[in-house]
């Protein structure tokens, strides 16, 4: 085909150059630094076979209830098992199961609240009247019943969890959906005669998923608690398998002599929800549109 | 006359708003050969864009067609619903917008952009596609398109977006685009870059084009035929030079005269008094009489439809004969 037009020269040819996520990752400080302590958490929990001193579920009848030492750096609790052991394999259990949890419900919310943002009228009715019923009841009263229903376990919490999660990003998808449909390069793409499937997940999706990614940040770390506070009411990862909750709730009839059983768990859980929250403000800071 | 590759006929779009029903566009009708150029003009919210939207069926929510068909070479898109709009969307008919930064996706690559349609309807593969979109950004001239190819919308100009809205416009190689205001957005100098690459594109791929603005210098630069739309109708309709030299129509008479010029300096530039009208309110009378001088009684009596005159021109006045001897005796051609 001729050519139409001849190069022009007139216009500046790049207003801007835009800094992309490469490039600027490492100078936002709370991505970093949560970056850094979710590193080494994740870090730890898998190396935990080739770190622990001991068997997580040894019991030494020798060693009960010792304080910190040279040979079991968090001591021993009252059956004997290495404190700091245990702990490096809760990691790995409460770490994975947090993580796969949240998945679940993103997956489920995003493409619910899609539909429901996107085609408005009954879909959108049905969806979010749902959403309604089940954001009527707290969180972890839903969670725990449900959880009591199915009986303890990974799978049980799993599915707790998901049918509980979607609902807020349904929500968060939906809200966002609702503003950027009105855009007109969803109009264009209308007007270019693309499905509605393309539209929506070529065009609005990349330009929404953001906040639903930085909303799973903090989502993983409310997973967490729901899993440790599970574990503490026994409903949660069944013994002998280490998991935070359960370690907290076995230390507590020991807390006036021995309160490095449930302190050390519980700080293992504040570090990590500190990571995910400064690693959810790093990326909402970094992915925030211009 | 053969065939023409687009006919309206008349074609209306009711919008619903919370204040009752607005009838944007009320039985417009109009045709445009393969091919040609069109202007479409009027004053903001006089039912252009509506028209224009309501061809490709992408109305808002709450508007409709109540009424007329819109053959594109031949085939009825009102009655043919959404399956037919798709296929026609893009491959057939495509679209201009006049802000070229929110017609574009901001997350998306320009060159992925540009390559999608010709993938997506062509069924091209993606080295095939993205090879084309080179082409295309060569084509409407945008320097570098190697290294601009991998650019987001906002890292560009306004100038060099309206290109790669073009190029999109043009990537699956339609018959005719719909350019909604495409040069109202941009500065002059760039203005006049834009309309000499649509030009230059009609020229060269046969593409039939039809221009919605409130710009006359646009349409005297770019269009061989012009419909003048007031308050949701269209009130004149011919070839642009003559419409331009003797105005059947006080409505066309007046957006003449209200054309600054440096070449016949006036004392004054002359608006047209009062507002146009409200669109949900029913009419029994000449809509543009309230505000015409050449109105008499009967302009009172009821709706005027257009007629025809000579030169294959239609006009929607009674008084159209005075309102050309008024333009004869006070030519505004030298002014645009």
């Amino acid at each position: 085909m001729a050519t139409a037009a001849a190069p022009i020269a007139t216009e500046p040819l790049v207003v801007e150059r835009h800094r992309g996520f490469w490039q600027r990752w490492y100078r936002t400080p709370s991505f970093v630094a949560g970056l850094v302590i979710i590193g080494i958490m994740v870090t730890m929990a898998a190396l935990a076979p080739v770190i622990a001193p001991y068997n997580p579920n040894h019991q030494d009848l020798t060693q009960l209830l010792q304080g910190p030492s040279s040979k079991h750096w968090l001591g021993t609790d009252n059956l004997g098992r290495d404190v700091w052991s245990r702990m490096l394999y809760a990691a790995r259990v409460d770490l994975q199961v947090a993580f796969l949890a949240v998945c679940f419900p993103f997956i489920i919310g995003t493409v619910l609240g899609c539909i429901s943002g996107f085609y408005g009228g009954w879909a959108d009715v049905g969806v979010m009247r749902f959403v309604d019923v089940v954001v009527a009841f707290p969180f972890y009263v839903l969670i725990i019943a449900m959880v009591f229903v199915l009986g303890p376990g990974t799978r049980n919490i799993y599915i707790a969890i998901t049918l509980v999660g979607w609902v807020s990003y349904a929500r968060i998808l939906r809200g966002e959906i609702l503003v950027a449909k009105r855009q007109e390069y969803v109009l264009a793409a209308r007007g270019a005669g693309f499905s509605d499937a393309r539209i929506v997940m070529r065009h609005l999706l990349p330009n929404v998923i953001t906040q639903a990614i930085v909303f799973a940040m903090s989502d993983i770390v409310l997973d967490l608690l729901a899993i440790v506070t599970l574990g503490y009411l026994g409903l949660g990862i069944q013994p002998p398998t280490a998991d935070w909750g359960t370690m907290i709730a076995d230390g507590e009839q020991f807390l006036t002599t021995h309160w490095q059983l449930s302190t050390f768990p519980g700080v293992a859980v504040v570090i990590v929800g500190l990571g995910l929250s400064l690693l959810g403000d790093g990326l909402a800071d970094l992915l925030r549109p211009e | 006359m053969s065939e023409p590759l687009l006919e309206v006929r008349d074609l209306s779009v009711d919008i619903v708003l919370s204040r009752g029903t607005i009838h944007a566009v009320d039985g417009v009708s109009f045709a445009l050969e393969a091919g040609a150029a069109m202007g479409l003009v009027g004053e903001s919210g006089c039912g252009k864009s509506m028209t224009l939207r309501g061809i490709l069926g992408l109305l808002p929510r709450t508007g409709r067609i109540t009424g007329g068909q819109v053959l594109f070479e031949g085939k009825d898109l009102v009655k043919g619903g959404q399956r037919g709009l798709r296929e026609v969307r893009g491959g057939g008919i495509s679209i201009i917008f006049q802000e070229p930064m929110t017609a574009l996706n901001p997350v998306m690559r320009v060159g992925d952009q540009i390559a999608e349609g010709p993938r997506h309807h062509l069924g091209w593969s993606r080295s095939q596609s993205r090879a084309r979109a080179l082409e295309l950004m060569r084509m409407v001239g945008i320097p570098d398109p190697e290294r601009r190819m991998r650019a987001y919308p906002h890292e560009l100009s306004g100038g060099l977006r309206q290109r790669v809205m073009i190029a999109i416009a043009l990537s699956s190689e339609p018959k005719l685009i719909l350019c909604d205001e495409p040069t109202t957005a941009l500065d002059v100098t760039i203005q006049d870059q834009i309309l000499k690459l649509l030009l230059g594109l009609r020229r060269d791929l046969g593409v039939a084009i039809v221009f919605v603005t409130h710009d006359l210098a646009v349409i005297a630069q770019t269009c061989e035929t012009l419909a003048v739309m007031y308050a949701g109708r269209v009130v004149e309709t011919g070839r642009v030079e003559q419409m331009f030299r003797e105005p059947h129509h006080p409505y066309t008479l007046g957006l003449l005269r209200s054309v600054p010029d440096f070449d016949a300096v006036r004392d004054s530039l002359e608006a047209i008094p009062g507002m146009p009208p409200d669109l949900a309110s029913t009419f029994s009378a000449c809509r543009f009489a309230p505000r015409c001088q050449f109105a008499q009684d009967d302009c009172l009596a009821g709706e005027v439809d257009l007629h025809e005159i000579d030169g294959g021109r239609t006009v929607a006045c009674l008084h159209d004969d005075a309102c050309a001897a008024a333009a004869s005796a006070d030519p505004v051609i030298a002014r645009v």
